[in-house]
């Protein structure tokens, strides 16, 4: 009833339509392969749930070794799936990267890419039942001893969010609670990670926090309800509560992308000239290249779940390897820079469900070779930090360095 | 800017009456065109001076203005053969605050007093940041809302004093392309319907050749033809906004307006929208008038480059000179914000304190007095007024009407 | 549904053809060929200017097969295990009103003439006084008169099989009337059930007109409907009813036309909380950005309201009026309950445990009220649990 206009248009679409309904009609999945989807999604999802939900859980379970004692965080082979109603979408599959200790790490992609999943995995706050890590590690280092992230129950993982790890969200209209005060959010944060902290203590830590981020009359913010603030005040006072625990990791959740230029410059730098008064890492996510010059030492370019490219601002900017790097920033207009027509990369960036065992990347690439029909490329490495993953860098066997 | 100065030392005295022509509505002829016409022309000031007598200082001058379409118009400065649309003195405000009997205190300014012409095939890009009344503007230009004051001439027809019905006859041939391509299509429709009901509507071809022009104007839009009949949620949003593009020029338009095309998309996305407006262009002839909050974008796509802050343009020139020498200091602060791709480039970032002031009560004098850095005693006293500074450059800014 | 198990067919019949099957189509080098060959040529001229140059290739991105929209909302809608369960119930109920009386020997007004010898046993007490030998009465100690009772018993075969326990040929009995119940039940059932459909159907038409209007043309005409539907939402709807029913009896209406009536009235007081929906929908889909743009497009009204607005207000008029038919059945059954509803000889299931009025059909005949009450019970709770599931199936931010 609701969708009969989809039989009317092809009727009225006389003769063509007819000839390619069939193909259309392909597109969809059929009720026995949508049920046969679902019967294996409510089995996996099962299994994983059971094992998240345990408590008791020895933490030798969950302790492990960082491979370099200098990262806060290595991401290691990380699969991140959502089994949805029209497949498993693999939307972090086998991500490698750490972030060193001070350093300032952009994760760089568009959107659909995984940038975003990988730090929700870091906080283990994919989206369940249907999002679950299923494979692979995220090693923390909690300074004297370095945790599992992949592996932790919920409970235990409660007490390293806010705390070790602080999240910077997009949207700053909406990562306030519009009921309580800022005051009362702030103070919130600083009693809930503090033991034994009285309300002073914390109202003093708190107004301290928003003089940290620049905001002129912190007694008066601290008395606000969130729709009083602009929205530049609003994503200051989220970095407030994202520092007000003295984090070893903040994760910027494209910090700027809702803002004005204007006061997206404001809080750039306000981000940087945090970052040399704080002793933590910072994990920015971001689309916006010119953001990722401006701010990261690092930079990990990700393209439908995958790390393709990682390598040092310089590198990546001045070198860039991959197709996909070099396409993504020739795309980009720069103001003062004319060009006639605009670098574009064809295509669409895939879903990533039932992909194939070659280069993600191959149908939309225009250096694309004969090897590139083989198995997905291993990263090779180019420089002591700089590696990629192109048929383009291997040597002749076909094949570069192990993972690294 | 010494330059800059002597040209218009030259300009002003000789050029009157032309002068209130490009105040009116600046001009797109080449400079020295300009120079040349402006021999023949009247006093501009008291020309700018009563258009802003004309700004209501209360709601009874609003309705006044609202049934202002109605009385004889003064004689109006002849239109610019060559400009497909132009803008004189729009205005548009929306009610803020009520009181106690529905009838409005207070005024959003949304589009304060705002005139501008385009020629045909070409595209005017128009900047600012969220709440400056980009988006109303080009929303009063095709009439989706009612304008509270001033003209909009396309095609020599001013469009607010047509009736409904020819409004609907014109409609096709003014289209709009929308930031957000999720809700810029209608959910429960299959692509291809969407894509041509309007063509039906108008009649613009035979109904038994209907399907085959809809599936040429997706092939031309970049869209596979077993799109047909998909269902928008089915697509990303890179391939909505060629539906959406499809759509408008289904209609085969003259003008269009782009709100924000790209904003919402991928870079490589992005890049391939833009290519897109740009072959269309190309090849249909259309004029743009293209508004963005992304500088980069803007300059890529644009002939011309109006500046909005607070509902009123503060700058508007050729898209190189206005980039190359911006002379509004929101302008300049506004181009050095931008973040460069480039680690090297430490470029002299000019910050601007504090928010954009709120449009219902706009600062006094210049509105953008409050976050400037090179603010005089004058401006928060006298509004400066919009002038040529050369080469078609206009400006609104004490800083050079003062020298 | 029909439509939908066509697609499948289609989709079925359509993969061999391209030999790929269906879940493996995509992994393996074997999908790109396949999405190469699905275009066809024709279609296909080179394309201007790069716009297209993408779709030669079978690109990755359109690899991923979805669901169809409708696919999806059943997907949703039989996830929820209450949603089947209500969907099970009301078919069950529908196929037990209109299929169960052709396997009835009884018909709604046949009265059973066959007591099978069934005894009408009456007993009458009658207290005789005691006289002692002298004739005089006899008083106790409280001073009270002594009677012997006597009890008369009255034995005769009954015409009227009446209130006859459940048995074979009775499965629930018969009422005072002699009418079998169970029959009696599945003609009451379709009473209910048609005139709630029909009552909801017509509070629909109305809502969606008033409030389409309202909604779509605000203002002063937003204004006029928006109060309309505050007046009657003022006014006490069951006591009205009741008056009503008092005065067509007094205006000496046929029975029989009386659920006619019925309808009507329960429209008029029914249809102002569609109206708001709709309206309220309306309101905020006007403000969308598809509809600015089909005015940009220079649609008509009639287009926008009915191709563009309507549509897109459906799933929250299904889910209103499934949960609507609910309400709808309890009105009939009060109504019915208070001798407003069908006329006697007809059955409903309000009049069937309007029985109870009478005390010992209250405690001992429970096969008399029971039964129409779980139906009842269940039409409601049915369709309630149909109109839940349909809401989460349609919400498309619901994410299970």
């Amino acid at each position: 009833m609701l969708f009969k206009n989809k039989k009317t248009t092809s009727s009225d679409g006389a003769q063509p339509a007819k000839t390619k309904a069939p193909i259309a009609d392909a597109h969809y999945l059929s009720v026995r392969e949508s049920r046969a989807i679902a019967k294996s999604n409510a089995r996996v999802i099962r299994a994983l749930e059971k094992r998240k939900k345990r408590t008791h859980v020895s933490e030798s379970e969950y302790l492990c070794e960082m491979q370099d004692p200098n990262n806060i965080v290595e991401f290691d082979d990380l699969r991140t799936y959502f089994f949805t109603d029209a497949g498993v979408s693999k939307a972090v599959d086998g991500v490698t990267f750490s972030i060193p200790r001070g350093a300032t790490v952009g994760v760089v992609g568009e959107s659909g890419c995984g940038k975003s999943v990988t730090s929700l995995s870091l906080m283990q706050l994919v989206q369940a039942p249907q999002g679950q890590i299923v494979g692979g590690s995220i090693r923390f280092n909690m300074g004297n001893k370095a945790y599992d992230i992949a592996k932790m129950p919920i409970s235990e993982m409660r007490k390293i969010r806010g705390k070790q790890i602080a999240m910077i969200f997009q949207e700053p209209m909406t990562s306030l609670n519009p009921v309580f005060r800022i005051g009362y959010q702030l103070d919130e944060m600083v009693l809930l990670h503090t033991p034994g902290c009285t309300k002073e203590q914390a109202k003093a830590r708190s107004l301290q926090m928003l003089e940290l981020v620049g905001i002129a009359a912190p007694e008066r913010v601290y008395r606000c309800y969130p729709h009083e603030l602009s929205g530049g005040m609003r994503q200051r006072v989220m970095i407030a509560i994202a520092l007000s625990c003295d984090p070893r990791l903040i994760i910027a959740d494209e910090p700027t992308t809702a803002l004005d230029v204007t006061i997206q410059a404001q809080v750039l730098d306000l981000l940087r000239e945090i970052k040399g008064k704080i002793d933590g890492s910072i994990m920015l996510i971001t689309h916006d290249l010119g953001v990722i010059a401006e701010m990261a030492d690092y930079v990990v370019v990700m393209y439908a779940g995958r790390v393709i490219e990682s390598g040092t601002t310089a590198e990546i900017f001045h070198n860039p390897l991959h197709p996909y790097t070099v396409g993504l920033q020739k795309s980009k207009p720069v103001v003062n820079r004319k060009v006639e027509r605009l670098y574009n990369i064809p295509g669409q960036v895939p879903n990533p469900i039932d992909m194939p065992d070659y280069c993600y990347f191959k149908d939309r690439c225009t250096r694309c070779t004969a090897r590139c029909e083989g198995e997905y490329p291993h990263f090779i490495q180019v420089s002591p930090t700089h590696r990629v993953a192109c048929y383009l860098y291997a040597g002749e066997d076909g094949k570069g360095g192990p993972d690294a | 800017m010494p330059k800059r100065k002597v040209q218009r030392q030259d300009a002003v005295p000789k050029s009157e009456p032309q002068r209130e022509a490009e105040q009116a509505a600046p001009a797109e002829v080449p400079a020295n065109e300009a120079v040349q016409a402006a021999q023949a022309e009247v006093p501009a000031n008291e020309a700018v001076q009563a258009a802003q007598a004309e700004v209501p200082a209360s709601k009874e001058a609003v309705q006044a203005e609202e049934g202002a379409a109605k009385q004889p118009e003064a004689p109006a400065e002849p239109l610019d053969p060559e400009a497909l649309l132009e803008v004189r003195h729009l205005k548009k405000y929306f009610p803020a605050q009520k009181n106690f009997f529905g009838k409005p205190k207070t005024w959003l300014r949304a589009v304060d007093d705002v005139s501008f012409k385009i020629k045909t095939g070409t595209t005017l890009g128009i900047v600012g940041e969220s709440g400056c009344g980009k988006t109303t503007l080009g929303r009063t230009i095709l009439r989706l809302q009612p304008a509270t004051g001033g003209e909009v001439y396309f095609d020599g027809k001013d469009i607010n004093k047509l009736k409904n019905a020819e409004m609907n006859a014109l409609r096709p041939q003014m289209q709009i392309i929308f930031q957000d391509p999720y809700s810029s299509l209608s959910p429960r429709m299959p692509v291809g319907e969407i894509i041509g009901e309007a063509v039906a509507q108008h009649k613009l071809v035979p109904r038994s050749d209907l399907k085959n022009y809809v599936l040429d104007i997706m092939r031309r839009c970049g869209l596979p033809y077993h799109y047909y009949e998909r269902y928008p949620h089915e697509f990303s949003g890179g391939q909505r906004q060629r539906i959406c593009i499809a759509t408008a020029l289904a209609l085969q338009p003259r003008f269009v307006v782009c709100d924000e095309p790209v904003s919402a998309l991928d870079v490589s996305i992005q890049a391939q929208i833009i290519n897109l407006l740009k072959d269309m262009q190309d090849s249909m002839h259309l004029t743009y008038i293209f508004i963005s909050h992304d500088l980069s974008v803007v300059e890529h796509i644009s002939d011309r480059v109006g500046v909005m802050y607070l509902g009123s343009l503060v700058e508007y020139a050729d898209t190189d000179e206005i980039f190359r020498n911006p002379m509004h200091p929101y302008t300049e602060a506004l181009f050095s914000a931008v973040p460069v791709p480039d680690p090297d480039a430490h470029s002299h970032r000019i910050i601007l304190s504090g928010d954009i002031p709120s449009p219902v009560n706009a600062p006094s004098g210049c509105k953008f007095h409050t976050r400037c850095n090179r603010c005089m005693e004058i401006c928060s006293q006298v509004a400066p007024k919009f002038k040529d500074y050369g080469n078609g450059h206009m400006v609104a800014c004490h800083l050079y009407s003062q020298e | 549904m029909k439509e939908e198990n066509k697609k499948d067919a289609v989709a079925e019949t359509s993969v061999p053809a391209q030999e790929a099957p269906p879940v493996e189509a995509a992994e393996g080098p074997a999908a790109p060929a396949e999405e190469g060959a699905a275009i066809d040529p024709a279609a296909q001229e080179p394309a201007e200017g790069h716009a297209a140059q993408g779709e030669e290739k079978g690109f990755l991105a359109d690899n991923v097969r979805s669901l169809s929209p409708m696919q999806l909302v059943l997907k949703r809608f039989f996830r929820s295990k209450l949603s089947l369960i209500g969907l099970a119930t009301i078919v069950a109920l529908f196929l037990f009103c209109w299929l169960g009386p052709l396997f009835s020997p009884y018909g709604e007004e046949t009265i059973d003439y066959d007591a099978n010898g069934r005894l009408n046993v009456t007993v009458t007490e009658i207290k005789i006084p005691l006289t002692d030998e002298n004739g005089d009465y006899v008083y106790d100690e409280d001073g009270n008169q002594v009677t012997v009772s006597v009890w008369r018993v009255q034995k005769s075969e009954m015409l009227v099989d009446t209130l006859a326990n459940p048995s074979a040929e009775h499965w629930f009995g018969t009422d005072k009337n002699g009418y079998d119940v169970l029959t009696r039940i599945m003609y009451g059932g379709r009473v209910s059930l048609t005139l709630s459909l029909i009552v909801v159907l017509l509070e629909t038409v109305f809502g969606v007109i008033l409030g389409g209007l309202a909604g779509y043309f605000g203002k002063w005409v937003d204004s006029l409907i928006m109060r309309i539907v505050d007046i009657f939402n003022c006014i006490p709807t069951l006591p009205l009813l009741l008056i009503i029913g008092s005065v067509l009896e007094g205006a000496g209406v046929d029975p029989n036309d009386r659920i006619y009536f019925m309808m009507v009235f329960l429209t008029l007081f029914g249809w102002t909380g569609i109206a708001r929906i709709v309206r309220g929908q309306i309101l905020s889909l006007r403000e969308q950005e598809f509809m600015v743009s089909a005015t940009a497009r220079g649609l008509s009204t009639a287009r926008k309201i009915f191709r563009h607005l309507v549509p897109n207000v459906m799933p929250q008029l299904i889910v209103s009026m499934t949960l609507g038919l609910g309400s709808v059945i309890l009105m009939e059954a009060s109504l019915s309950y208070l001798g407003m509803g069908v006329p006697l000889t007809k059955a409903s299931w309000g009049g069937m445990i309007n029985d109870v009025k009478d005390p010992t059909v209250l405690q001992n005949y429970l096969n008399l009220w029971v039964p129409p009450g779980i139906c009842i019970v269940l039409a409601v709770l049915g369709f309630n649990f149909i109109g839940d599931g349909l809401r989460d199936a349609f919400d498309p931010k619901a994410k299970r």
